[in-house]
Formats: C-alpha cells, sequence, structure tokens
C-alpha cells in the first residue's frame, strides 16, 4: 500500500515537475538571446531584460510583437534575455514578475494590461529594478516602473480604408478578443477608416469575450462569412482560426500586432506590426541617464513604432496601396483624424 | 454609470437592435446558427461521452483537458508532417490511449485519489503539449483537416433550398454523432457494458460475481481518454491550427456536460448541443448587431450559466454511479 502511494506521489509529482519545466522560467538555450555589438574595448556587462507575457511568445500576435522588439535591441547592445510566456493566469505571472527581480534583472517587462494591479504591488518592493508593463499608460505614480502602450488606432485606421476599398460585399467582419486595450483602440480605428472610406461599408465587430477561444474565434468568423463579409479582421492570439476560416473562403484579411503573412499568403493583405523595440529603446536611454521609470511611451505611426507590413504575396491594386501611404501620411501630419 | 444611464443605453440599443431581429429570423441565418451549433458541440459530444463511459465504471477525470491537448497536438504535429489527418486523428487517438493507460495505472493499480491525479494529468497535458509545441513547431502554421463530407456545388438557384452549411461537415462532426448511439448499445445492450454499470455501482459485488474491476476500469479508462484524444484531434483539425492552450478549458466543461446528461450518452449530447446553441445564438445576434455594449458583455456569460442552472436542476434528480471516485481495493469493505 505504502508503495502504490509513493508511486502515486512520484508520477504526480513528475507530470507537476514536467509542466513547471515547460511553463516556468527559461533561461537557458531557447529562450536566451545574448547579442554582443561589436567593440574593441572589454565588453561591458549585458543589459539583463526579463519578459513575461499571458500568450505564447511564437503566437504571432501580441506577445510575439514584445518577444520580437527586445530581441531587436540586441543588435544595438549587449542584452541578456528571458522570458516567461504563457501566464495566462495573473498570479502566476505576478510570482514571475517577482523573482526575476529577486534574481536581479535590470529591467523587468510585464506585458499584458491585466497584470498592471500585480505591478503596483509588486514594484515598490524592488527599488533597485526598473519595471515596465503594458499596454498602460499609468505609471502607479512610482519612479521604478514605466508604462507602454501602442496607438493600434493608427494602423486600424489605415487597414480600416484599405478594406473599405477593397470589399466588393460592403459587408466587413471583425473578430474582436475582450473590448479593452489596444485591442479596442485598433477595432474601433479600423471601423472608422472603413466607414470613411466607403460610406456604404456595414463593419460588423463582434467581440468574443476572450483573448484564446480559437473555436469561438472560428465560428464568429464563419458567423461573418454566413453574412456576406468578403473582408475580414481581428486582434490577439485566438484569430488564427478566423484567419484559416478566411483561407477557405477566399475572404482578404488584414493583421495586427505582428506580421500575419505567414498564416494565409494568399489571403493576408496587410498587417499593423508594433516595433516594440522603439520605446524600449527609449526606456533603455533612459535607464542609462539615471532614470528608472515615472514615464509612459506610445508606438505610433510617427516614431516609427507601429509599421504597416504590406504582403508581397498578396496582388494589392496600386490605387489602394497610394490610398494607404496618403492615409499614414496624413495621420503623421495631422490632417486625418482617426476618430 | 447610474441605474437611468443603463436603462437609457438598453432602450437605445433595443432600437439599434430591431432591425437585426429581422435578420436573424431568416432561414439562411437559422441554418448557419444550426450549423456552428454543431460545431461547437462537436469535441464536447466526443470528449463528454467517452468520459461518462468511465464515470460509469466510477473512475472521474478532471484530466480531460490535458489529454485533449496532447490529442490535438499530436494531430496537428502529425498532419503538419504528412499531409494526412487520417494518420494525424489516429496518432490524437493513440496519444490518448497511453493518456488513459498511465491515468489507470495512477488511479486503479495504485489507488491514487481521483481529483488529484486528474488534475495533474491536466498540468502535465498544458504543459508538455506547449513544449513539444515550441520544440517541434514553433510558430503557428495552419494545416489542412477534413473536407467536408457531402461538399458539392449546389446551383445558384437551389441555394435557399438546398442550404449545404446544414450537412456539410467534416467526417468527424458525424463521428462524433454516431458515438452516441454506439455507446449507449455498448453501455445498455453488451456484457461488457453490464459490467461497467456494475463496477460502477458496487464494485465489490460485480467482482464477488468473478467481473474484474482492474480490468474493467482499465478498459474503460483508456477508452474515455482515446476519446477525449480524439476531440483534441477533431479540434485541431477542424480549425487547421495550434496553439498554446487550444481547448480553453473546454475539457472541464466536457466534464460538467457528464453530469448535466446524467450519465446518458443521449443526455451528453443533449447538453452538448444545448451549450453549442447558446454560443451559436449569442455569436449571431453580435455579428448582426441585435447584442451590443454591455447587453453582449453579459450575455457572453449565458452558456455557461445555462450549463450550471441545467446542472443543478438534472443532478438534483439522477443520482450518480455510486461508487464514483472510489478506488476498489478487494477485501477493504
Amino acid at each position: 500500500m505504502k508503495l502504490h502511494k509513493f508511486f502515486s506521489f512520484v508520477l504526480i509529482a513528475g507530470a507537476l515537475a514536467l509542466f513547471a519545466a515547460s511553463c516556468g522560467s527559461d533561461d537557458d538555450d531557447d529562450t536566451v538571446a545574448t547579442t554582443a555589438a561589436p567593440t574593441t574595448e572589454a565588453p561591458a556587462p549585458p543589459l539583463r531584460i526579463a519578459i513575461v507575457s499571458p500568450s505564447a511568445s511564437n503566437d504571432l500576435a501580441f506577445s510575439q510583437s514584445i518577444s520580437d522588439g527586445v530581441n531587436a535591441l540586441g543588435d544595438e547592445r549587449n542584452i541578456d534575455v528571458a522570458i516567461t510566456d504563457g501566464t495566462f493566469v495573473v498570479e502566476e505571472a505576478a510570482a514571475q514578475i517577482r523573482a526575476y527581480a529577486d534574481e536581479g534583472y535590470d529591467l523587468v517587462i510585464a506585458h499584458g494590461s491585466q497584470y498592471g494591479g500585480s505591478l503596483e504591488e509588486i514594484a515598490p518592493d524592488y527599488p533597485d529594478t526598473t519595471f515596465a508593463w503594458g499596454t498602460a499608460a499609468d505609471t502607479f505614480g512610482l519612479d521604478n516602473v514605466y508604462a507602454y502602450t501602442a496607438a493600434a488606432d493608427q494602423g486600424g485606421y489605415v487597414l480600416g480604408t484599405m478594406a473599405g476599398a477593397l470589399t466588393n460585399s460592403e459587408v466587413i467582419g471583425v473578430v474582436g478578443p475582450i473590448e479593452v486595450g489596444d485591442a479596442k483602440l485598433y477595432v474601433d480605428g479600423f471601423k472608422a477608416g472603413a466607414e470613411a472610406q466607403n460610406s456604404n461599408a456595414n463593419v460588423s465587430v463582434v467581440y468574443i469575450g476572450s483573448f484564446s477561444d480559437v473555436a469561438l474565434a472560428t465560428e464568429t468568423a464563419q458567423a461573418h462569412v454566413g453574412q456576406g463579409a468578403d473582408v475580414m479582421t481581428g486582434s490577439a492570439q485566438m484569430v488564427v482560426g478566423a484567419v484559416g476560416v478566411a483561407q477557405n473562403e477566399g475572404v482578404l484579411w488584414f493583421g495586427t500586432q505582428a506580421d500575419q503573412r505567414s498564416l494565409a499568403p494568399e489571403i493576408v493583405v496587410a498587417s499593423q506590426v508594433y516595433k516594440w523595440e522603439v520605446i524600449l529603446q527609449q526606456i533603455v536611454d533612459d535607464m542609462d541617464s539615471g532614470a528608472s521609470g515615472g514615464k509612459a511611451f506610445v508606438v505610433t505611426l510617427e516614431n516609427g513604432g507601429l509599421e504597416i507590413a504590406y504582403n508581397d504575396a498578396y496582388d494589392l491594386p496600386a490605387n489602394v496601396r497610394q490610398l494607404a501611404e496618403d492615409t499614414i501620411a496624413g495621420i503623421i501630419d495631422g490632417s486625418i483624424s482617426t476618430s | 454609470m447610474n441605474l437611468l444611464a443603463i436603462v437609457d443605453f438598453s432602450v437605445v440599443e433595443i432600437f439599434a437592435a430591431r432591425s437585426g431581429w429581422s435578420g436573424f429570423f431568416t432561414l439562411s441565418t437559422l441554418v448557419v446558427t444550426i450549423a456552428a451549433t454543431i460545431r461547437l458541440a462537436t469535441p464536447f459530444v466526443i470528449a463528454s461521452v467517452g468520459e461518462s463511459v468511465g464515470q460509469r465504471s466510477g473512475v472521474l477525470n478532471l484530466g480531460v483537458d490535458g489529454v485533449m491537448l496532447l490529442g490535438a497536438f499530436g494531430a496537428y504535429y502529425t498532419t503538419l508532417e504528412t499531409g494526412s489527418p487520417w494518420l494525424g486523428l489516429a496518432v490524437g487517438t493513440g496519444v490518448g490511449a497511453v493518456m488513459g493507460l498511465v491515468y489507470a495505472f495512477i488511479t486503479v493499480t495504485l489507488h491514487a485519489q481521483q481529483g488529484i491525479s486528474g488534475i495533474g494529468i491536466y498540468l502535465f497535458g498544458l504543459g508538455m503539449s506547449d513544449l513539444l509545441f515550441r520544440q517541434l513547431v514553433g510558430t503557428p502554421k495552419p494545416i489542412g483537416g477534413f473536407e467536408g463530407l457531402f461538399e458539392f456545388s449546389v446551383p445558384e438557384t437551389r441555394f435557399d433550398v438546398a442550404y449545404p452549411d446544414l450537412y456539410n461537415h467534416s467526417i468527424l462532426v458525424y463521428m462524433a454523432f454516431l458515438l452516441v448511439p454506439a455507446v449507449t448499445l455498448l453501455v445498455n445492450r453488451t456484457t461488457f457494458g453490464m459490467n461497467v454499470r456494475a463496477v460502477g455501482e458496487t464494485p465489490e459485488a460485480a467482482d464477488s460475481l468473478g467481473v474484474s474491476v482492474t480490468r474493467t476500469r482499465y478498459s474503460t479508462i483508456i477508452i474515455a481518454n482515446s476519446l477525449a484524444g480524439v476531440a483534441g484531434a477533431a479540434l485541431a483539425l477542424e480549425k487547421g491550427i495550434f496553439i498554446q492552450n487550444i481547448t480553453n478549458g473546454m475539457g472541464f466543461i466536457a466534464v460538467a456536460l457528464v453530469y448535466f446528461g446524467a450519465w446518458r450518452p443521449i443526455g451528453v449530447m443533449a447538453g452538448s448541443l444545448l451549450f453549442g446553441l447558446v454560443n451559436a445564438l449569442v455569436l449571431q445576434w453580435k455579428t448582426l448587431g441585435i447584442i451590443s455594449g454591455a447587453t453582449a458583455q453579459l450575455a457572453e456569460m449565458a452558456p455557461a450559466a445555462v450549463t450550471i442552472i441545467a446542472l443543478v436542476v438534472v443532478t438534483n434528480r439522477i443520482g450518480q454511479p455510486s461508487a464514483l471516485t472510489q478506488p476498489f481495493r478487494r477485501g477493504a469493505h
């Protein structure tokens, strides 16, 4: 009997250990990128950056955008990156944020607006650690917390004008996650752009109430197609299934957060891409000057933190491409409002 | 927002929704809604019918979601590498069977507490499927699943009569619903099924009559987990993609649906369809603009709320297998 209990314990503990190994802190091979800038002097110690993000760092969406952004910093300076992703449970994320601070990371990035409450509690306990969190604009009045967000409505507006120009049925479907943060900004901007370009366009917006429900996102896309949509878009990592519906049905797709052309090269027209490295560079420069927080940063089309990535495999009409470029210029010079 | 503002908001929404209702009550929209109901219900039907077999023999498995994730990854990766969804389905099923063997060893041979063991299996499946995905695939890549079984072109003029959306599902959907009579017959009309029921009610009596409780429970657990693997495979193959935690807790809902269905495959299927229907209705109403804003957010809770209410009503009337969650030790009673 005791032997049985022992084996039970070992098996369950083994399962838990494997889970922890796969979801926990990855300080080794697959998630650490150390890049040294060329120099003739003795190399400076690397800047140690840790990321905690809710979904997989290869999700072609939210988490991948910050992972790519931090790794891009490695082109300019010596960095040491650790990432813990898939922390959709906020308590787990909070524990990991604290663990990274304990381990002495210079910059701990909490990449998810849902982590704000936890960060507000944790940051005061580590005055020598710099934290950044987003997408948000609130630093909680703490001088070791930076906030960052994306003016996702800008890219959304650009893509919306393209959608308005490309639709034949004049029905456009949007698969949204939860009506908050940069997802809402993107959707609002996209709708405004589509309606500004095509006054007859019916832009149907459905928030499914989840960032991760692939099945529901897929059915939402199917429902849009059922209502005649010939152009769709969506935000967050659960849209991968919706892109599949678009591909099967021959419906055009616009992506956001990361370049989604690899999901369906035939129908992805363009994507709004977050280039977080633009504001991360500003944060690191600020840290170099002796500061450690208290500011909020925004990626925009103007500062190059937002880019429109066109899919070369899609035969985009020249006039629509020009329309997009004109819209980008108009947003940057202030002659076009995204609301 | 005060109460008056909420009322004002709702009134505006109701007026805005009027045109949407007329769009909803069209044959084509109703057909699309029914088709969505069937598709949304499919993974639940497979997983919960399987789990009902395990529970009828007295074994609860809270690890269904983890096994679904492993089955989904196995099917996805195999299909990605070979291009054959049939092979993917076979691997997904096999992965489920192996997990069933592990779970049976833990709970039947080692007599471990079923609830905790199930959570361990879930965590293992969640972590391992993600780990394998990162190591073997990396970034999500779409795969081709099964084609619609009855896909053919319908003349434009006959579309309003034919409605291919209603029946043009993949073979997995048909297999899922065929499981219901098959498992009903297995449990109610075969010697094996009689043994399963006996072991789930009074394992001591079954044992005294020469029925091997261990063998019976091993069999049901392997069947249940194989079907959980199939459910995961169906999800990945139907959506043509795999991402971390793609099931989004479906396995836990499947376990609840077994209680909802009073441990009968037909009841489990009814529960799955109800869950799918409420989801599909909310989705259509949002798409048509019938509900939006705060009303839509409230409606998102409807599938879970309806399931919980039905669960309370059903489980108060019908008893569960007497030996559910009870490990069997010969001579212990």
